[in-house]
């Protein structure tokens, strides 16, 4: 079993393997990364940081690319803008 | 903000199985050598390392980098080369302007998508894309998982997956057998490759496989539940919890194509050499054609010594890269897009994801510029990677010229690079 570190995800604890992406952590949590201009939820594409369909403010950071950025401990995913 | 200046003999753009190859040629030669990575990590797409899974070659590799002295800049996305002497990047640390005499573009490829109505589902993913979360840590076991599209990778995948405990329901490769039969023959004499064949075989032991089979929609409601594939003139719904798809691989030139190098049908031009129409610039891996692994290794290594002036030891690789240039030749006959996949798109389908422009927004249009002005189509911050490759299956548009920034990029970065670009770098 890996060891499992907590994440924020829009608020809520998400317990998530230590090593996973940002955004396989917010797919593991079943929220989408954004929300596209005509309102479709999305959820990472390419996961190697060309399609940014899975930008998401990650420490008060906006638009990162979450498959690009592992989780740590007591990190912030918000998926508001 | 800090803009920091470092000179390099030999800077190396990307960190997958070409690159490294390159760096470490290089470096052996005693040459001062940067490493260049848009990745948290060395190894690209194929040699993705997590905390499962790290794979020998990557190891070896890796070692001889550091014993090589290798300065490795992870993390860095080289957006703009504003003087031939210079290229930028950009990190969350700051902006870098590495110097050069020579460089090496090794900037891979990445999945070709192509459209079907309600692609855009969350969990509807590229094949190497599921492939990469499940690298990271991602519990895929009990999952249910169509692997559909074309091309070797999907085999790859759907073994990696099956055996990390996915339920793989079905691999759909919109080739024909007939094309397939043909390719398998191609192989004789490469026999890497054939045990390669012979063990995702045994792996996928009892796994539905279908060929003349592609998705033509996806369904559920937030998220995917279910994938339509072709069966002959009909259709047959199958439940899953991801669609991991892709339409073999694109080769990533738009960093080439801004530096001035020449393209053909796509692909980087380079010599014997790796030499690309630029002098001092070299290519190596898949922007110069897409071949696999063990070709972008050797193409990596001719690049590195030949960028170091050892044309001697280059050319010694030149054998083996001509064998393995064959393989690539087969493998883009045997799974080229059949025609019908053209109309799989209703209206409504979205094509450009970025921007949710439309099929139906799309079609009047006769060329990729004219749908960007008009529609928006290839404005969004993918900058067409993804909406570009699938327009030109679609329609036949050609992609125009590339302007800097190649990726979206801070405002600040911007700025600090105009104000620098005449300046000479530190040293």
């Amino acid at each position: 079993m890996p060891e499992q570190i907590t994440v924020a995800i829009n608020g809520s604890s998400v317990v998530v393997p230590a090593g996973v992406t940002v955004a396989a952590a917010m797919a593991l949590a079943g929220v989408p990364c954004r929300t596209s201009a005509t309102g479709e939820p999305r959820g990472a594409l390419c996961a190697m940081g060309i399609c940014f369909e899975c930008r998401a403010r990650i420490d008060g950071v906006p638009h990162r690319r979450s498959c690009q950025i592992r989780c740590s401990a007591g990190m912030q995913v918000s998926t508001d803008d | 903000m800090i803009s920091v200046g470092k000179q390099f003999d030999v800077v190396v753009v990307g960190g997958g199985p070409a690159g490294l190859a390159a760096a470490v040629c290089a470096s052996e030669q005693g040459a001062r050598v940067a490493l260049v990575d848009d990745n948290p990590k060395l190894g690209g797409q194929i040699w993705r390392t997590g905390l499962v899974d790290a794979g020998k070659e990557l190891a070896d590799w890796s070692r001889r980098l550091i014993s090589g002295g290798v300065e490795i800049l992870s993390g860095a996305r080289v957006f703009d080369g504003p003087r031939p002497d210079i290229v930028r990047a950009e990190t969350d640390q700051g902006l870098l302007a590495i110097g050069y005499r020579k460089l090496v573009l090794a900037t891979g490829a990445r999945e070709r998508f192509l459209p079907f109505p309600r692609w855009t589902l969350p969990n509807v993913m590229g094949a190497g894309a599921l492939q990469a979360f499940v690298k990271s840590g991602f519990p895929i076991a009990g999952k249910r998982v169509v692997v559909a599209g074309t091309g070797p990778l999907l085999l790859a995948v759907a073994a990696y997956l099956r055996g990390k405990g996915a339920e793989i329901a079905m691999i759909c490769e919109q080739a024909s057998r007939a094309s397939l039969a043909t390719f398998s023959l191609s192989l004789l004499g490469h026999r890497q490759k054939i045990a390669q064949g012979l063990s995702l075989r045994k792996e996928l032991a009892g796994v539905p496989f279908r060929t003349s089979c592609w998705p033509i929609a996806a369904a559920g409601n937030g998220v995917l539940k279910a994938v339509l594939i072709s069966k002959g003139a009909n259709f047959q719904k199958i439940d899953c919890d991801f669609l991991a798809c892709g339409f073999h691989l694109v080769p990533n030139t738009e960093l080439p194509a801004l530096l001035g190098c020449r393209l053909r049908d796509g692909f980087v031009e380079v010599d014997r050499l790796q030499q690309t129409s630029m002098p001092g610039v070299y290519c190596a891996g898949e922007p110069t054609g897409i071949g696999g692994v063990e070709l972008s290794v050797v193409e990596g290594q001719v690049a590195g010594l030949a960028a170091v002036g050892r044309e001697d030891a280059a050319e010694r690789l030149f054998g083996e890269g001509r064998k393995l240039r064959k393989f690539a030749h087969a493998l883009e006959r045997a799974f080229a897009l059949r025609p019908e996949l053209k109309s799989t798109c209703l209206p409504e389908t979205i094509v450009c994801r970025c921007e949710d422009v439309t099929y139906a927004r799309l079609k009047p249009y006769s060329s990729w510029r004219a749908a960007k002005l008009q529609s928006r189509c290839g404005m969004g911050p993918c900058q067409g990677r993804v909406c570009g490759p699938a327009t030109e299956f679609l329609f036949g548009w050609a992609q125009d010229s590339v302007r800097p920034p190649v990726f979206p990029t801070r405002i600040e970065s911007l700025v600090v690079s105009a104000s620098e670009a005449e300046q000479p770098i530190v040293h």
